[in-house]
């Protein structure tokens, strides 16, 4: 009995469980409390979502041997770009998602090439230079944000007529675009099945792609370079494809999320924002030496009920928004508990 | 030669923004002088904490923020009791000295299980106990723990006050001794605590456990044959960079003056390892010299910069983001330059083992 | 009390993991003997190092059965520590030097003198102040004695590697009571004035009354200063024996050969006349440990030529040079085409296959399942095992035809296994090293270069591993390179053997050719010059 509550708890790991009791209680705890459950999920929904992306991004990084990428906040920028020409020029709809999609993708691609030659030359310190990488693009970027000629009034500060707005109110037509198309409800629940379908859609080019020559070679050169060098794999160039493709996903994920927010925060609010992609794909039970998909599906999934539900939980029990805290706690235990982990190398 | 210009290069490069910033900005120079021995009063001791987690090879100590958070917990609890000057302050310190050798110790016990990782994991470290600390003073004050003061409270009674005055203790240290020097207001007591640090980190380097650290931030293969216990000698240096940070947070707020519960902790870090950077240093390689030339240049560019940017940009806000990026870029480029070097190193030394191995210099 | 020996090891034996590494050694040393350990790679003397010093790897794995004796004592060595305060100083093979300490620093380290001061009195020794002026004087006495004129304050940085062996030594010979002091190759990376410098101060500090334990590949140097040879092979000792009766070929021959009658191949002195498949010429590999210096060789088509030779004369780097692993120049010829260097997908392509000496690091990936491991390298070199989706412009991976191909190479090759699932990490090492063959039959390799197809499985799988290899030759027609430390080996599979002494081939040995004459061959000395 006890043997077999300790292989549980090794197969399914000791955080996740934790998570997932944890998640359990609080769901209990929301229905005792007669908490509008219904809503909360249809929250959580939209909130994996919005996040799925983004942690998706983790997966080609990790399994191109380049580590967790702490520096999404270079793809997260390039995101932010892609959505601020757009609503300069006013693009409307689908086109504008799309073009933003486009710029975001390239841009992060463009960006990701750059970052992965850096990573390169920096095989084992990937996690802390991408940390440093990431803050000082996003406070370079300050300075930009500042200086860029970007002239839409509502868009830019009033006062004095230069510099983009701390915070940009996407448009009607564009906010929410994919959280609204072909939603529907069950049994209360609202289901943003646009906003979905489009993180399955990413969730099954990675699967394919993983699937591919290029893929499998990427995963043996992260899995084991020496092996891929001995197969003719160029193990340099599969970290920066890998780079690439996570950043450039980083870029898309961050226009998914921005139009589900409905709105653009510029200057220092990116700063953070790839710690708790990092611990979700973790969360989802990824080392810094294996994710998949699934790992991100799950993580996302696990990690954004739990935040969704903290909220209201909390709030009916004790006076303030312990979610934030909630959100820093859980999210940098999880990477630190990575972080002390020996890598299993299973022996 | 060359290695000498090539370990100066950063320290004059900022000295060359410096002047250049101070002639761009225009600005008194008794203002910032007057501003910049203020600063450096209040920045140097938490810098000079920094240093024995480098020369232990534990690299650069992000988490110092554990040691201010300890020091806050010392100052706030000062407050409460409405300590009155020095005394406030010295109860204080010996408040956060039990808490900061607990954080420090377990600080110790997980870089040890991090070996590679240790500036990463530090910095999460940070991050997450910054995280326990805002539930406890946010949520838990006033419900499990009682506290009643409504000074530090907020009003409904829950959760501490986001900014804190420090009435008590506020110059309690500055205004010990103060001299007065071409018009310039010099607080000479944490100056004098600063300098005695300094010979203290000294002693400490000529001590049986100075050298331990240091065998043990150069190779702690070769400490560990030796016979030297490495792991309890990481954990010693923890353990005193987070007890000095800890008084170092407090000699920094009682000059300030007001607390911000919940922020004034955070950006510690980061400052004090740029300054340390700025003045030289490396992840592997640190001097107390270093981080007093550091903490002077980085301060001088942080008072220009707006300024400056006010001046050549006609937007002060671009001086201000001007210094937060310089702030993580040097940190980032230094981190950059000492991993480069040594994948390059190891990656020769890897091909022509008759060479002569990649040099490590540890001076103190 | 016995006080002829300062070291007596009495039938040790020791075990990783059910593999028995030493099997039943025995040794002793006299005061002021200089007593060598000579094996190849593998033979169990950096084992018995550890046991001597008592590092911790060995009370992890469960310890080791039989005695050691230090000074006609009974000793329990059960850390480093342990072994210091008993008497033995030991230098290492990687130098155990801090590059930014004084040689003073060093030398002293973690035994500094110190004395007390203000605060040292409440907290005890870790705080008192270092006495610089003793530990200078103290390390200048130990350096007089091996005669380093080197100034004592001088950081290590920048001194040259040969000063550093010596620092090593002057370190051991500065504790009082050192009476065993082991070497661990010391003189691997000395240039040769250096070299016979060290010896000449070995022999003095024997002359001292100081044991000596002294590990070498460098059989000419043992026979130079040894006073007693022990030969150390497959964990057991082979002989021990006065220098003056032994010689250098002698000694070789030990190491590696089995005086014991091999069964010949049947088809011996088979024609193999189908001309060239691969030339070498003028071939240098940059591996380290195995460099490779203008090697020049002919492989026939349809043979298996054997290459052979000691550990560190590169013959592993023959087969990592040509397959693209390890930088090198020089000309490769293959059936007629020249092959580029350097480039792992050329070799690849062209039809060459390596498997690979270092199975668990490079052969294979120990988390993946057997199938993944078979089919893998293939689909990345030679597009195998692929299907287009429906009508899309990609291929993905043809589970199916893995799982079948796995199946059939299972069954061929008998892998013991659960399935075609199983990782291969759990699999034993003959059974890994048969999802490797698989992996490379897979390839449908024109040349195949195996490299210690043997090592580390046990003798049941050897015989299963050799003969599969054979069979390929025979069968499939596919030429084999077998690089091998088994002579034994090499003898019962190749139609030739080349010898490899300091990376070039020093002469090339029919498999019936004496024993001596191979001993003549890895020591450098006659065969028949290569072409």
């Amino acid at each position: 009995m006890i043997d077999s509550f300790k292989q549980l708890i090794n197969k399914i790991g000791l955080p996740r469980l934790t998570i997932i009791l944890f998640l359990v209680a609080l769901l209990i705890i929301a229905s005792v409390n007669r908490l509008p459950t219904s809503m909360l999920l249809s929250n959580s929904l939209v909130r994996i979502g919005m996040n799925g992306v983004m942690v998706l991004a983790m997966v080609p990084s990790v399994q191109s041997g380049a580590g967790l990428n702490f520096g999404l906040s270079i793809g997260i920028i390039a995101g932010l770009i892609g959505m601020l020409v757009v609503m300069e020029f006013e693009l409307m709809g689908f086109l504008g998602l799309i073009t933003a999609l486009l710029i975001a993708c390239v841009l992060g691609a463009a960006a990701g090439y750059l970052y992965g030659l850096i990573l390169n030359k920096v095989r084992g310190q990937e996690m802390m230079i991408g940390t440093y990488a990431g803050f000082s693009i996003v406070s370079g970027m300050c300075m930009f944000w500042l200086l860029a000629p970007f002239k839409n009034p509502e868009m830019i500060w009033v006062v004095g007529g230069k510099g983009l707005r701390m915070t940009l109110a996407v448009n009607d037509s564009l906010a929410k675009i994919l959280d609204n198309l072909w939603k529907f409800k069950i049994l209360g629940v609202e289901i943003p099945v646009g906003l979905l379908l489009a993180f399955a859609l990413a969730c099954l080019f990675l699967e394919v792609f993983f699937r591919s020559r290029l893929g499998v070679s990427m995963k043996i050169a992260g899995a084991n370079p020496a092996f891929a060098t001995s197969c003719g794999v160029n193990v340099d160039k599969m970290r920066v494809l890998g780079t690439v493709l996570s950043t450039a996903l980083g870029a898309m994920g961050m226009v998914i999320y921005c139009q589900s927010f409905g709105y653009v925060q510029l200057y220092m609010a990116p700063l953070m924002m790839s710690f708790p992609a990092v611990a979700a794909v973790l969360i989802g039970g990824a080392s810094a030496r294996k994710a998949t998909v699934w790992n991100a599906v799950l993580g996302t999934a696990l990690f954004q009920t739990l935040l969704t539900i903290s909220l209201p939980v909390t709030r009916s029990m004790i006076q303030g928004d312990i979610s934030e805290v909630a959100k820093t706690i859980i999210s940098n235990t999880m990477i630190l508990y990575a972080l002390t982990r020996k890598e299993g190398d299973g022996e | 030669m060359k290695q000498r210009i090539r370990q100066n290069a950063v320290p004059v490069l900022f000295l060359c923004m410096c002047v250049l910033g101070v002639l761009i900005s225009g600005q008194n120079l008794r203002y910032i002088a007057q501003e910049l021995i203020s600063r450096l009063a209040r920045n140097w001791f938490l810098v000079l904490s920094l240093i024995i987690p480098v020369t232990a090879g534990l690299g650069l100590n992000f988490a110092i923020v554990l040691g201010a958070m300890a020091g806050q917990v010392g100052l706030i609890i000062a407050t409460h009791y409405k300590l009155p000057g020095l005394l406030g302050l010295i109860t204080a310190i010996i408040l956060a000295m039990p808490i900061a050798v607990v954080l420090g110790i377990s600080a110790g016990h997980v870089l040890n299980k991090a070996r590679g990782r240790e500036m990463i994991t530090s910095m999460m470290l940070g991050f997450a106990v910054n995280g326990i600390y805002q539930l406890v003073f946010l949520f838990m004050a006033g419900t499990v723990f009682p506290i009643k003061n409504p000074e530090i409270m907020l009003d409904n009674g829950v959760g501490l006050r986001g900014t804190i005055e420090l009435k008590y203790c506020k110059y309690a240290l500055d205004n010990l001794i103060r001299l007065r020097l071409f018009g310039i207001d010099i607080p000479l007591a944490p100056i004098i605590v600063v300098i005695l640090l300094c010979f203290g980190i000294r002693w400490l380097y000529q001590t049986k456990l100075g050298q331990e650290l240091r065998a043990v931030g150069q190779d702690m293969g070769v400490a560990s044959v030796a016979g030297i216990n490495v792991d309890r000698t990481r954990i010693t240096a923890m353990v005193m960079s987070t007890v000095l940070a800890a008084i170092g947070q407090v000699i920094f707020l009682q000059n300030i003056g007001t607390m911000n519960t919940f922020n004034s902790h955070e950006q510690i870090g980061t400052v004090a390892i740029a300054s340390l950077l700025v003045g030289g240093a490396t992840v592997s390689r640190a001097t107390v010299g270093q981080g007093l030339i550091g903490t002077l240049l980085f301060q001088l560019l942080f008072i220009i910069s707006p300024a400056a940017g006010q001046r050549l940009m006609g937007n002060a806000q671009i001086g201000e983001y001007f210094r937060v990026f310089i702030g993580y870029g040097i940190i980032g480029a230094a981190l950059l330059i000492h991993a480069w070097e040594r994948s390059t190193s190891q990656r020769s030394a890897h091909r022509q083992p008759k060479e002569k191995t990649p040099e490590v210099t540890l001076n103190n | 009390m016995d006080n002829n020996w300062v070291l007596q090891v009495k039938n040790v034996s020791k075990e990783y993991g059910g593999n028995s590494v030493l099997r039943d050694v025995s040794l002793s040393v006299k005061p002021g003997e200089i007593h060598a350990l000579v094996g190849e790679n593998g033979a169990g003397k950096s084992t018995l190092m550890n046991i001597l010093f008592g590092m911790p790897v060995i009370h992890e794995t469960g310890g080791f059965t039989g005695e050691v004796w230090l000074k006609g004592k009974k000793a329990e060595i059960e850390s480093p520590k342990k072994a210091m305060e008993a008497g033995i100083g030991m230098v290492h093979q990687e130098f155990m030097l801090l590059p930014g300490f004084s040689v003073a620093e060093n030398v002293k380290l973690n035994r500094e003198p110190t004395k007390p001061n203000w605060f040292s009195g409440v907290s005890g020794n870790k705080l008192e102040t270092l006495d610089l002026q003793k530990m200078g004087s103290d390390t200048r006495r130990a350096l007089d004695k091996i005669e380093m004129d080197i100034d004592e304050w001088l950081p290590l940085v920048g001194m040259p590697v040969g000063y550093r062996q010596f620092i090593e030594i002057a370190r051991e010979i500065d504790k009082a009571d050192l009476s065993l002091l082991v070497l661990d190759e010391p003189t691997a990376v000395l240039t040769e004035t250096e070299a016979s410098r060290l010896l000449s101060v070995l022999k003095k500090l024997a002359e001292s009354g100081i044991g000596v334990l002294f590990i070498s590949h460098r059989l000419e140097e043992v026979c130079e200063i040894a006073d007693t040879v022990t030969v150390l092979r497959d964990g057991e000792v082979i002989a021990t024996m006065p220098k003056t009766e032994t010689k250098l070929e002698a000694i070789a021959e030990m190491m590696v050969g089995r005086k014991i009658s091999r069964s010949k191949t049947a088809e011996s002195g088979r024609a193999i006349d189908e001309g060239n498949i691969l030339e070498i010429r003028d071939l240098y590999v940059d591996m380290p440990g195995e460099y490779v210096n203008g090697a020049n060789l002919t492989v026939r088509r349809g043979e298996i030529l054997g290459i052979g030779g000691l550990a560190g004369h590169g013959k592993l780097g023959i087969a990592n040079g040509i397959m693209g692993l390890y930088p090198s120049s020089g000309t490769l010829i293959f059936d007629g085409g020249e092959i580029p260097l350097n480039n792992a997908q050329a070799s690849l392509e062209a039809g060459l296959v390596s498997l690979s000496e270092d199975r668990r690091g490079v052969g294979l990936l120990l988390d993946e399942s057997i199938e993944d491991n078979i089919a893998l390298a293939s689909m990345i070199s030679r597009k195998k095992f692929l299907k287009r989706v429906g009508p899309l412009p990609v291929s993905v991976l043809d589970r199916k035809a893995i799982r079948e191909h796995a199946n059939k190479m299972i069954s061929l090759l008998e892998i013991k296994c659960t399935g075609p699932e199983q990782s291969v990490r759990r699999l034993s090492g003959g059974n890994q090293q048969k999802v490797c063959v698989a992996k490379a039959i897979t390839m449908e390799p024109r040349l195949l270069l195996v490299s210690e197809p043997t090592r580390g499985i046990d003798v049941g799988a050897k015989e299963r591993v050799l003969s599969m290899i054979k069979s390929l030759n025979r069968e499939n027609g596919i030429t084999v390179v077998m690089i091998s430390s088994e002579l034994q080996e090499l003898r019962s599979m190749c139609d030739r053997i080349a010898i490899m002494y300091k990376g070039r081939i020093c002469g090339i040995l029919d498999p019936d050719a004496p024993d001596a004459e191979f001993g003549f061959c890895m020591a450098g000395k006659g065969g028949i010059p290569s072409d």
